[in-house]
C-alpha cells in the first residue's frame, strides 16, 4: 500500500493532480520514491505504515491522495546536488550502507547482537556484511542481552566501537543495567578515563498488531541516563546520517528505528555525509502552529498537515531527531514565530519524552507561548493486539487536526 | 619460575595429593549437633557422599573438575585437558627469594591499607559503603602479581586491593576514597568504583555481576585485535573477580558461556568468601561447588584453597598460560574468607565466631611468613622492613590524601560525556558546552 505525498515546488494550493486517478494496486506495483526534503522535488513516500491500512480499510482514502503538503530542504546541505545524482535506497538499506561505510572506514567498529550475523538482521540491516566482514566483526551472539550489551561496553572501553543490536528494542529491557549503569555512567566514575563510544541501535515503536511486549518505546524509560544520546531516524537520508554519526561520536548512542519505516524509500546522496546527532530537522516550515514530532509520527503529521493545509492552517513541522538532548535551538526558533506548540509522539502519556520537551520549552520559552502547549502521546495502555484497539492507542492524523484547529482558535 | 604444570598430556581428573595432615579441626568441631549453623562448605562437602567430596575431605589443595565435553576433544591439542600436578610446599621451591618478597610486600600492602581504610572511616575522611578485602589478600596477590601491565582486570565492590595489585598508587586509591580530585578517578567513582586507564583496571562495580559482562568485552577485544586487526602478539588476558554471590546471577552464566563459546582470554575467578552480606553461601545455592559450573559450560572448573598464596598462584599460572594461548577461559574457585564485615556498616552479627577463628587461623600473610622463613627465602628482619615500609606508604597515602585538594564546582560537568556536545544546543544556538557557565559547572543542562 503506498501513501503518497506530492509536494509540489512551494505551492500551497490545493489541486488534486490527475495522476491521483490512478487505482491504487498501479502504485503498489510501481517504484515509490520516498518523502524527499528537497524544494521543487515531486516526491512519493512508500510506507507499511498501519496508518494507510487502517485509512484504507476505512476508504478515507480522499486525505491520501492530496498534493498539498510541502516538504522542504533539510538543514543538512548535501540535499541540492543530490537532486542531480544520489541513489534510491530503502531505509533499512540506508542504514546497512552507513555501518559498511562506517566498517570500511575503520575496522574497529564491528556488529554484536542476535542473529545479525548469518541470518543478515532480523529486520535486514546486517545483511551481507558478515560475509564481507567476518563472524568476529559481525557478532551472533546468544540470547543474553544484558551481558552482550555488557560486552559491548567493555570492548568499547578497550578500543573497539561496537554497535550493538537489540533485535527489538524492548529487548534492550534486559540491558538496562548494563545501559543505565555502564553504559551511561562509566565516563563519568572513571574521571574520563575510559570512553564508551557504543552504539545501541533497533527498532522499536508499536508497528502492526506485533502485541505489547513488541510494542515498547523504549526512549521514555532511558532519557533519565546521564550520558548516553538518543537519537530517533525517520527518513533514509538521516537514518544513514545518524548511523554514521553515532558510530563516529565518541559518546554512547542509542538509535531508535521503527518497525514500520524499514521499507521507506528516498533518493539519498552517493556521498559521504552524516546528520547532526544534536541537531533536529525542519521538516515544512509554517507560520500558525510548531509541530513537533519524531520517528513515525512524523508520517502522520505531514498527513494530518495535509489536511490543515486544505483547512487554511500553515504548520511548521519539525522532526526533533535528537531525543536527548533536544535541539532547543531550532524549537526555541520556531515556537518565537508561532507561538504555539503541539507535540505529536508515539511514546505513552506518562513520563514520554513529549513530556518532557513540554516540561524543556515551558522552562525556556514560556513567555512566547501564547497558548499551552498540547502533547498528543500514545495512551497509557499496553499496546492491545487487535488492529482497532492497536489504532486507537496510537496518535492518528485525525486527532492531530484536531488538536490544531483548537490550538489554533 | 619453575612449574610442574606443564602442557603435556593429561590424563584424570583427580590427582590425590599428599597434604600434610588429614586431620581437620574444622570438621571435629563443626559435626558436634550443638553447631547447627551452615557456615562452611566444608561441613556439606563433608557430608555430601560423593567422591569428589571425600577427596576434598583429604586434603585442602587443589581440585580440578574437567568436563566431558573438553575430555572429548583431547585428540586435538595438547593442553585440552587441565590438570594439576601439586607438590606439597616443602618439597619443592615454588617461587624464588624476589618473587616471595614481592608477594609478601604485596599482601602486606593489601592489609595495611584495608586497616587504614577502616580507620579513616570512623574518623570521617570517607563515606558510603566501603567493603574491606581483609584476608582475601592471597587471591588479589596470587592472581594479579603474575599479570603484565596490558592485561586487564575487572573486579567488585571490594576493589581497593586489586587496584594496589595491579599497580595504582596506594596515594591514588587513598585519595579516591577521600573524594578527592587527585584520587585516581578524580573523586567521581569512590570505593566502588576504582578505575584505571593506564593500569588497565576496569573497575570498580557497584551492581555484582555487571563487571562480568565487561571484563568479557575485554576478552573480547584481546581476541579481536589478534585476529581481525591482526595484531599478531597480542595475548591479553582479562582477569573477572567476583564474590560467591554472584554466581547465582544471570550474567555469570551469560557469560561463561559466551567466553567458552568464542574461547576468550578471561580467567573467572570467584572468591568465595561463603557470605553474600548476611546470606550464607549454602543458604542462597543449590549446589554450592561453583567450580562445578565451569565444565556445564565446557571450561575447566578448579577449586583452590584462596587463603594459601601460593597455591592460588599455582593455578593462576596455568588459567592464564591458558587464556594466552588462546585456549579459552577457565573457572577457578577460591575458597576464602574475609574477616571483616560485608562493609564497616556491616554488624557482621551472623556469622559463626568458630568459623572466624578457622579462618583467622589461615590467615594468608602469616602462611607467606611462614613459608617464607621457614624455607629460608626471607628473614624476619626482611619481612619486618617491608612491614615497615608498607607503613610508611599506606600513611603517606593518607597525608596526601588528605592534603589534596577536594573537586571544585568546575569538575562537576566535566566527564559526564566523553564529547561534551552531548549536552546539545541551547536556545541561543551554541552549543551548551560553549558556555562558559558548563566550566563553571553551574550550566542548566
Amino acid at each position: 500500500m503506498a501513501a503518497i505525498f506530492h509536494g509540489v515546488g512551494a505551492a500551497t494550493a490545493l489541486s488534486p493532480s490527475p495522476s491521483h486517478s490512478v487505482d491504487s494496486k498501479k502504485f503498489q506495483l510501481a517504484p515509490s520514491r520516498s518523502l524527499s526534503a528537497r524544494k521543487g522535488r515531486i516526491a512519493v513516500v512508500r510506507s507499511d505504515s498501519s496508518v494507510n491500512l487502517s485509512l484504507n480499510s476505512r476508504g478515507r482514502k480522499d486525505h491520501l491522495w492530496i498534493p498539498n503538503a510541502v516538504a522542504t530542504k533539510t538543514d543538512d546541505s548535501a540535499a541540492s546536488t543530490a537532486s542531480k545524482s544520489g541513489h534510491e535506497i530503502l531505509l533499512f538499506e540506508a542504514l546497512r550502507e552507513g555501518l559498511e561505510e562506517e566498517m570500511d572506514r575503520d575496522p574497529h567498529v564491528c556488529v554484536m547482537g542476535e542473529d545479525v550475523g548469518h541470518y543478515g538482521g532480523s529486520y535486514k540491516v546486517t545483511k551481507g556484511l558478515a560475509e564481507k566482514f567476518g563472524d568476529l566483526r559481525v557478532l551472533d551472539t546468544p540470547i543474553a542481552e544484558n551481558s552482550f550489551t555488557g560486552m559491548g561496553i567493555g570492548a568499547a572501553m578497550t578500543g573497539l566501537r561496537p554497535v550493538v543490536e537489540g533485535m527489538n528494542m524492548g529487548f534492550l529491557l534486559l540491558a538496562f543495567n548494563q545501559i543505565s549503569n555502564n553504559c551511561g555512567m562509566l565516563h563519568y566514575t572513571s574521571g574520563g578515563q575510559f570512553t564508551i563510544p557504543v552504539v545501541i541501535r533497533g527498532p522499536g515503536g508499536v508497528g502492526r498488531q506485533l502485541g505489547a511486549e513488541h510494542s515498547q518505546r523504549l526512549e521514555s524509560y532511558f532519557q533519565s541516563i546521564p550520558g548516553i544520546q538518543m537519537v530517533a531516524c525517520s527518513t533514509p537520508y538521516n537514518a544513514k546520517g545518524l548511523m554514521k554519526a553515532a558510530i563516529r561520536s565518541e559518546n554512547p548512542v542509542i538509535l531508535f528505528e521503527h518497525v514500520l519505516l524499514y521499507n521507506l524509500k528516498e533518493r539519498i546522496p552517493d556521498e559521504d555525509y552524516i546528520c547532526n546527532l544534536e541537531e533536529a530537522e525542519m521538516v515544512r516550515p509554517g507560520e500558525h502552529v510548531t509541530i513537533l514530532t519524531y520517528s513515525r509520527m512524523r508520517y502522520h503529521v505531514m498527513q494530518a498537515a495535509k489536511t490543515l493545509v486544505n483547512k487554511g492552517y500553515d504548520p511548521e513541522v519539525i522532526d526533533i531527531r535528537s531525543l536527548k538532548p533536544f535541539d532547543l535551538y531550532t524549537i526555541g526558533n520556531s515556537v518565537k514565530k508561532t507561538h504555539r506548540v503541539l507535540i505529536v509522539e508515539e511514546c505513552m502519556r506518562t513520563g514520554g519524552i513529549g513530556a518532557s520537551l513540554t516540561a524543556a520549552i515551558n522552562e525556556n520559552f514560556h513567555d512566547y507561548l501564547d497558548a499551552p502547549i498540547v502533547c498528543l502521546s500514545s495512551q497509557d495502555v499496553p499496546t492491545p493486539y487487535a488492529g482497532t484497539l492497536e489504532e486507537w492507542t496510537v496518535v492518528q492524523p485525525a486527532q492531530i487536526v484536531t488538536a490544531v484547529e483548537q490550538l489554533c482558535q | 619460575m619453575a612449574t610442574a604444570f606443564s602442557a603435556a598430556k593429561f590424563g584424570t581428573q583427580f590427582f590425590p595429593v599428599g597434604t600434610r595432615s588429614h586431620e581437620n579441626p574444622l570438621f571435629g568441631h563443626l559435626k558436634t549437633p550443638a553447631c547447627s549453623f551452615l557456615g562452611s562448605t566444608r561441613r556439606l562437602r563433608f557430608s555430601s557422599a560423593s567422591k569428589l567430596n571425600q577427596i576434598n575431605s583429604h586434603r585442602r589443595s587443589v581440585v580440578v573438575a574437567v568436563s566431558d565435553v573438553v575430555k572429548e576433544k583431547k585428540s586435538k591439542s595438547t593442553s585440552n585437558l587441565f590438570l594439576l600436578l601439586f607438590i606439597p610446599a616443602h618439597s619443592i621451591q615454588l617461587i624464588t627469594k624476589e618473587e616471595g618478597l614481592e608477594l609478601y610486600e604485596d599482601m602486606i600492602l593489601g592489609r595495611a591499607f584495608e586497616d587504614m581504610c577502616a580507620q579513616m572511616y570512623y574518623r570521617g575522611k570517607m563515606f558510603g559503603f566501603v567493603h574491606l578485602y581483609n584476608g582475601q589478600e592471597a587471591v588479589s596477590t596470587g592472581f594479579i602479581k603474575l599479570l603484565k601491565k596490558e592485561d586487564s582486570v575487572v573486579s567488585t565492590y571490594r576493589d581497593h586491593v586489586h587496584a594496589l595489585s595491579k599497580g595504582v598508587p596506594a596515594r591514588a586509591v587513598m585519595s579516591e576514597l577521600f573524594g578527592k580530585t587527585t584520587g585516581c578517578c578524580r573523586g567521581q567513582g569512590g570505593s566502588m568504583h576504582m578505575f584505571s586507564k593506564e593500569h588497565n583496571l576496569l573497575g570498580g562495580f557497584a551492581f555484582i555481576g555487571e563487571g562480568i559482562p565487561v571484563a568479557t568485552g575485554a576478552a573480547f577485544t584481546s581476541k579481536y585485535r589478534r585476529e581481525v586487526l591482526k595484531e599478531a602478539d597480542c595475548d591479553h588476558v582479562t582477569l573477572a573477580f567476583f564474590g560467591d554471590g554472584t554466581c547465582n546471577n544471570g550474567q555469570f552464566f551469560e557469560c561463561l558461556n559466551m567466553a567458552a563459546l568464542w574461547k576468550l582470554p578471561i580467567v573467572f575467578v570467584v572468591e568465595n568468601n561463603l557470605w553474600a552480606i548476611g546470606m550464607s553461601h549454602l543458604r542462597a545455592t543449590s549446589d554450592p561447588q561453583i567450580y562445578k559450573k565451569g565444565p556445564a559450560f565446557g571450561m575447566p572448573g578448579i577449586h583452590v584453597n584462596g587463603m594459601d598464596v601460593l597455591k592460588v598462584r599455582a593455578v593462576a599460572q596455568t588459567a592464564i598460560a591458558r587464556a594466552r594461548s588462546g585456549e579459552g577461559p577457565t573457572l577457578v574457585e577460591c575458597e576464602t574468607y574475609r574477616f571483616r564485615g560485608h562493609s564497616l556498616a556491616d554488624p557482621d552479627e551472623l556469622r559463626d565466631p568458630a568459623e572466624k577463628a578457622h579462618y583467622a587461623a589461615r590467615d594468608p600473610i602469616t602462611a607467606l611468613k611462614k613459608y617464607l622463613i621457614e624455607n629460608n627465602l626471607a628473614t624476619e628482619v626482611e619481612l619486618k622492613a617491608i612491614d615497615k615500609k608498607i607503613e610508611e606508604v599506606v600513611e603517606d597515602a593518607v597525608e596526601f590524601a588528605d592534603e589534596s585538594p577536594h573537586p571544585t564546582r568546575s569538575q562537576l560537568l566535566e566527564n559526564v560525556f566523553a564529547d561534551p556536545k552531548g549536552f546539545g544546543i541551547g536556545p541561543d544556538g551554541r552549543y551548551r558546552c560553549e558556555d562558559p557557565k558548563f566550566t563553571e559547572g553551574t550550566a542548566q543542562v
